[in-house]
């Protein structure tokens, strides 16, 4: 059990990070773009926005925390 | 996306992680035993090139406007991460990485660990250390070369310019024995974490069905955009700190 997880800790670690609010921004923000561009409607600018919003609020939050 | 692009992404990638992974070898190394952490090297290198090349052919099969949005949002958390961490480094708010602190901290480390062999392995601990510092630091690496490579379809010369970089690092390392710190390992992630954050944002964009203006131009825009929206924030951070730290003093002045 504890092997297990240390596996799950190590690729949680890998995979998501220092903030999980980046991954889940960034999930929503993919599945925003499939939304849209599913309606028909240009989402190219989704990401980019996202990119955006979430690098400075990860900052903010990791500066306050320091 | 050229094939001289898709080359400096890997490379610089890998050359980050090498030097990383080359201070834990050398400490290992340097107060243990240099042949377990050869060995351990070795195995390591052995680990990660099965899971490239078991990877690599499975990836090249997923249909690609499924592997762009898996592999566009993974490269775009990776990138975040490792722009969020070399802003916070750049504007004085964390630690530089320094190779020599590490070092020092690691062969302290090591000169106290009892030594134990295991086959042919006659100092465990020197192999256990070079083997999860370069199977650790090498994973993500992998990970980035085999997006990448597959997306470009080239995963070739992705592989080539990993190992052009760790040879370039290791050669470096073994030459002067020691870390590598004057490398400007910060503004290689900086630069790295702009990469893999814009190639994140159009693939991932692409991947989702996103069509962007002007088609692949599109990154010509993104990267430098990306690239000045980090040194924007890296400066508002520092002068944010620099003021603090002014105010500080002022208060300690008048108390």
């Amino acid at each position: 059990m504890n092997r297990l997880r240390r596996i799950l800790a190590f690729w949680y670690d890998f995979v998501v990070g220092d903030d999980w609010r980046v991954a889940v921004a960034v999930v929503l923000a993919l599945a925003l773009t499939a939304g849209l561009s599913a309606a028909g409607v240009p989402a190219w600018w989704v990401l980019p926005v996202a990119v955006v919003l979430v690098l400075p609020l990860t900052l903010w939050r990791a500066v306050k925390r320091s | 996306m050229s094939a001289g692009a898709l080359f400096l992404a890997v490379f610089l990638a890998c050359a980050v992680e090498a030097v990383e992974a080359l201070t834990i070898v050398l400490a290992a190394g340097t107060a243990r035993d240099w042949r377990s952490a050869g060995i351990g090297v070795g195995a390591a290198l052995v680990a990660l090139a099965a899971i490239v090349a078991a990877l690599g052919p499975a990836l090249e099969l997923i249909p690609l406007g499924a592997l762009r949005l898996v592999v566009g949002g993974l490269l775009l958390v990776f990138g975040l991460q490792w722009l969020r961490k070399s802003v916070l480094r750049a504007s004085g708010h964390k630690e530089l990485h320094d190779e020599t602190a590490i070092f020092a901290r690691q062969l302290a480390a090591a000169d106290t660990a009892p030594a134990r062999s295991r086959g042919a392995v006659s100092d465990w601990y020197a192999f256990t250390l070079s083997f999860k510092g370069v199977f650790l630091e090498g994973l993500e690496v992998a990970f980035i070369a085999l997006t990448f490579g597959s997306n470009q379809h080239d995963v070739p010369l992705a592989a080539l310019a990993a190992i052009c970089a760790i040879v370039v690092v290791a050669g470096i390392g073994f030459a002067v024995r020691a870390p590598l710190a004057r490398v400007p390992e910060n503004s290689l992630k900086f630069v790295v974490g702009v990469m893999l954050t814009s190639f994140g944002v159009f693939w991932g964009g692409e991947g989702a069905g996103a069509h962007w203006p002007a088609s692949d131009a599109a990154l010509l825009v993104l990267v430098p955009a990306i690239a000045l929206f980090g040194l924007g924030l890296i400066a508002v951070l520092r002068r944010q700190r620099l003021r603090g730290e002014a105010r500080d003093r002022q208060s300690e002045v008048t108390v």
